[in-house]
């Protein structure tokens, strides 16, 4: 701690937040403005939310293995802890986890800056953030409680009174915290983006950046470009519910009753949801990509396969993102021959993602390969993303997608692809930033325990879901007692389904001891203990103080991705190292072997 | 050792699933309509994707193992292959396309009812379904929400004469078809979203209050099917169905024939 900023060089001429280091308790821990510590609260808020989100879907879990048998689950809790828990754990969890969490603790420290360009505004999008957590849980103690109208929130149904349960406060409390949520993220989103245009270091151009920092980049615009239509929805919805506004609610006759409404398009709504809700899975899959690219060049000891390409592909996920959102609406209504143009659209999106899928593989060809726990998880967050990417061939493609929509076979789509993917890239990035975010090793053996489990589990909750789906099993049912077509077995899956839940579950709380334990009792970490070449490794000290460099900011000489180049004497060269056989191998074009 | 296991564990996971998934008892219901188009897509794109999904997992399996860390190896220095990729890109290019097209012509073919198909209305609302038949004038009558009252429980508009002959059945009723001729259904919400959605027929279309979405098909198989709600509508959507009974021409008209007409049932005229 004691060489801290006091004097350092103003590299960038941002550093004025930067010269004093907190000393008190409240602006060190809790209103903190260093990246590193925000990235701590966002992570630890977003694991305890999605424990939340996790118990829900346990219960609904057990409902579906024994209908009935649990005077707990009803038929209006059923369907909120289903809402609740898709929404904790897109948003609350997910978008929170990877932009707050791995966003913030990452971009300075890959980049090469101290901290990030706006720190007080950092610290405001975390406690907004926080704000909007309290508001998703305040929906608990409201009369009806929260909203159980489908993490869609599709209207009508998700306000009339009588429709979903929580269609009342639920609702309304539910769109005053995503509305606090998206002004959380469009705080975060702003800062990320500026941060890595505008404070890297020397020498860093952006084709240096390890693809963390891409995903993280374009997730954030994004989150930026997307956030808005879920706001604007989000009000009108809510003015619909409080003010008697007719956006989204034409004339309607509920229970003999002909309500107040006249004149609104439920469509609409739908339009607006999806706008966001697409680049939204798109916001949560692409850092948990990035992420998992320099996990597994790291552990191949090998560069990243077409890194341009890899980058192309972020930047056309992203951009191609804003042009499908209609393929979530196939029989919504809307006008038939939309579907030819969202179909096309979204069946070109599996080009990128199989090029990134390519390359993945094509990394680990004679690599060097090294099975850490986060290694592990990288390879384990190929292979169900390719499981659930696969199907969405089914879902983009119009006609297939008429009888699958709104079965299991969508659930199984969207848990294996962006579900449990980015949680599998979540825990791939805990695991492998451990050791310099703490200063201390987590226990290996726990860790790879915690993988087998919840990797195998994974298969065996969310596969046998595809079948279902496609035996007819609709989404969103309390019980399936009454589906007479679903063969008999189908009720003997939906009990191995839920034992496999519920192992996963139990699995958890091995990463849950293997962390706290680790934070206190494990081996102390090295500077670099995976022998990585990004920034955030080559820090003086671990875990990285306030300012992150000491007296001198690193400069950057390479890319991220020198690992074993021919005749350098370590099998990776770190990015602040100048000279060596590298450049030259890449100058000189000799890229093939 | 890791490294042996993963590679086991994934070859273990695609041969398990593939084998469940061509073979186990779960899977499309026996088809009862016309779309036999989309069941062959499903299939074809079923036999594509798994090949890309043994592919990917036996692949990665087999790298994991042959590449897996042993002392004194090092990695090949490989930063990129611009003509592998170019390969592969237009191999995946080329799968995409060969799933796609098909599709859409299906689909076209999904969105355009043929003009002798019989045309008929449904109704949902919170947690059942209704019908209703033209007469024999083949024509439906209008209707509106503003309409409804504890009689006239569809909104049907009695001013209009065509309306008068039509046929309702109220919620909760047993939708009947005639087997091997083309419907038309014209769906109507009266208060949420719902989807009607029978599996055997492989069919599925919201219904939105507010407007009219259509669907079309062909019954070809006689028999008694399951109606599900496939969007959610609140908390009796597990439980808003209805049955459809596919059955002959003559058995179908003389059902027909026995529901009282709307003006019987209001006692208009
Ligand atoms: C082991 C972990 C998980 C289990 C056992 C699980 C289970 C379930 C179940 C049973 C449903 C309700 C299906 C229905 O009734 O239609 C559901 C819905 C959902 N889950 Fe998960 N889930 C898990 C993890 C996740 C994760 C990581 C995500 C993150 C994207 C997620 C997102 C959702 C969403 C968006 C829905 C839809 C909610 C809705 O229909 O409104 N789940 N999940
Ligand atoms: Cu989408
Ligand atoms: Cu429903």
């Amino acid at each position: 701690m004691q060489e801290h900023a006091a004097g350092l060089p103003e590299t960038h001429g941002h550093e004025e937040t930067h010269q004093h280091e907190p000393t008190g308790f409240w602006t060190k821990y809790i209103f903190s403005q260093d990246h590193k510590v925000i990235a701590m609260q966002y992570t630890i808020t977003a694991l305890l939310v999605g424990v939340v989100g996790m118990v829900f879907s346990w219960l609904m879990r057990l409902q579906l293995a024994f209908p009935g048998q649990l005077s707990l689950i009803q038929p209006d809790n059923y369907l909120q802890f289903m809402t609740q828990h898709g929404m904790i754990m897109v948003i609350y969890l997910l978008t929170a986890f990877l932009l707050g969490g791995f966003g913030n603790y990452l971009i300075p420290l890959m980049i090469g800056a101290r901290d990030m360009a706006f720190p007080f505004l950092n610290m405001m999008s975390y406690w907004t953030y926080f704000v909007s957590v309290i508001l998703l849980f305040a929906a608990f103690i409201v009369p009806g409680g929260p909203s159980g109208g489908g993490w869609t929130i599709y209207p009508p149904q998700s306000i009339l009174p009588g429709a979903s349960p929580g269609s009342e406060w639920g609702i309304r409390l539910l769109l005053m915290s995503l509305a606090v949520f998206v002004a959380s993220g469009t705080m975060g989103g702003l800062n990320y983006v500026t941060t890595v245009l505008q404070l890297r270091a020397k020498g860093m151009t952006l084709m240096y950046l390890p693809l963390s920092v891409w995903g993280i980049f374009v997730a954030s615009v994004l989150a930026l470009l997307a956030f808005p239509a879920l706001f604007v929805g989000g009000v009108m919805l809510l003015l619909d519910s409080l003010a008697g506004t007719s956006f989204f609610i034409p004339l309607v006759n509920q229970f003999g009753r002909q309500l107040g409404h006249e004149g609104g398009n439920p469509i609409l709504f739908q339009h607006l949801f999806w706008y966001f809700g697409h680049p939204e899975v798109y916001i949560v899959i692409l850092p948990a990509m990035g992420v998992v690219s320099d996990i597994i060049a790291n552990f191949s000891r090998k560069p990243i396969f077409g890194y341009k390409a890899m980058v192309i592909s972020i930047l056309a996920i992203g951009g191609l993102s804003f042009l499908v959102w209609a393929h979530h609406m196939f029989v919504s209504g809307m006008n038939p021959y939309f579907a030819f143009w969202f179909a096309i659209a979204t069946l070109a999106v599996a080009i990128p993602s199989a090029v990134k899928t390519y390359n993945w593989m094509l990394t680990l060809w004679g690599g060097n390969l090294w099975f850490t726990t986060p290694m592990l998880y990288a390879i384990g967050f190929v292979s169900t993303f390719v499981a659930g990417g696969l199907t969405g061939l089914y879902l983009g493609n119009t006609a297939v997608d008429v009888p699958l929509t709104d079965t299991y076979f969508v659930v199984a789509h969207f848990h294996l692809v962006m579900g449990v993917s980015a949680i599998l890239g979540i825990f791939a990035g805990i695991y492998y930033w451990f050791p310099k975010a703490i200063g201390r090793m987590y226990n290996e053996t726990l860790g790879k325990l915690h993988f087998w489990v919840t990797f195998v589990g994974t298969y065996a909750i969310f596969f046998p879901m595809y079948w279902l789906g496609a035996a007819g099993m609709p989404r969103r049912y309390y019980t399936n007692e009454a589906v007479t077509q679903l063969p008999p077995s189908s009720h003997e899956l939906n009990i191995f389904i839920t034992i496999a839940a519920l192992t996963v579950g139990a699995a958890q709380l091995v990463f849950a001891f293997n962390l706290v334990w680790s934070i206190f009792k494990g081996k102390k970490a090295e500077g670099n203990p995976w022998k990585a070449t990004s920034l955030e490794w080559q820090t003086p000290q671990t875990p990285p103080v306030h300012g992150n460099w000491g007296p001198t900011e690193p400069v950057v000489y390479r890319w991220a991705y020198d690992y074993s180049v021919p005749g350098a004497s370590q099998d990776f060269t770190p990015q602040n190292v100048a000279g060596g056989p590298a450049q030259k191998a890449k100058a000189s074009g000799k890229t093939k072997h | 050792m890791e490294g042996i296991i993963l590679a086991i564990v994934l070859v273990l996971i695609v041969v398990g699933t593939t084998i469940i998934t061509f073979v186990g008892p779960w899977g499309l219901p026996e088809l009862a309509s016309n779309w036999g188009s989309i069941d062959s897509m499903i299939i074809v794109t079923t036999i594509v994707t798994m090949i890309a999904f043994i592919a990917v997992n036996a692949v990665m399996a087999y790298f994991i193992y042959r590449y897996r860390h042993r002392d004194g190896r090092r990695a090949v220095y490989l930063v990129n292959d611009h003509r592998l990729e170019k390969i592969l890109i237009i191999v995946t290019s080329i799968g995409i396309v060969f799933l796609l097209a098909p599709g859409l012509f299906v689909y076209s073919s999904f969105i355009q009812p043929p003009a002798d198909a019989l045309k008929l209305e449904v109704v949902s609302q919170q947690w059942a379904w209704a019908y209703r038949y033209p007469g024999a004038d083949g024509k439906l009558g209008r209707s509106n929400i503003r309409f409804i009252d504890a009689k006239n429980s569809l909104g049907v508009d009695l001013k209009d004469p065509a309306g008068q002959d039509d046929v309702a059945i109220s919620a909760g009723g047993t939708l009947h078809l005639p087997v091997n001729k083309p419907v038309e259904l014209e769906l109507r919400a009266k208060d949420v979203l719902h989807s009607f959605y029978v599996p055997q027929f492989r069919v599925k279309m919201d219904t939105v209050p507010g407007g009219i979405t259509r669907l079309w098909f062909t019954p070809n198989k006689a028999g008694t099917f399951e109606v599900l709600c496939a969007e959610l509508c609140g908390i009796g959507h597990y439980k808003m169905k209805s049955s459809v009974i596919v059955e002959s021409e003559e058995e179908f008209q003389k059902w027909l024939k026995q529901q009282p007409t709307v003006s019987q049932t209001l006692g208009t005229k």
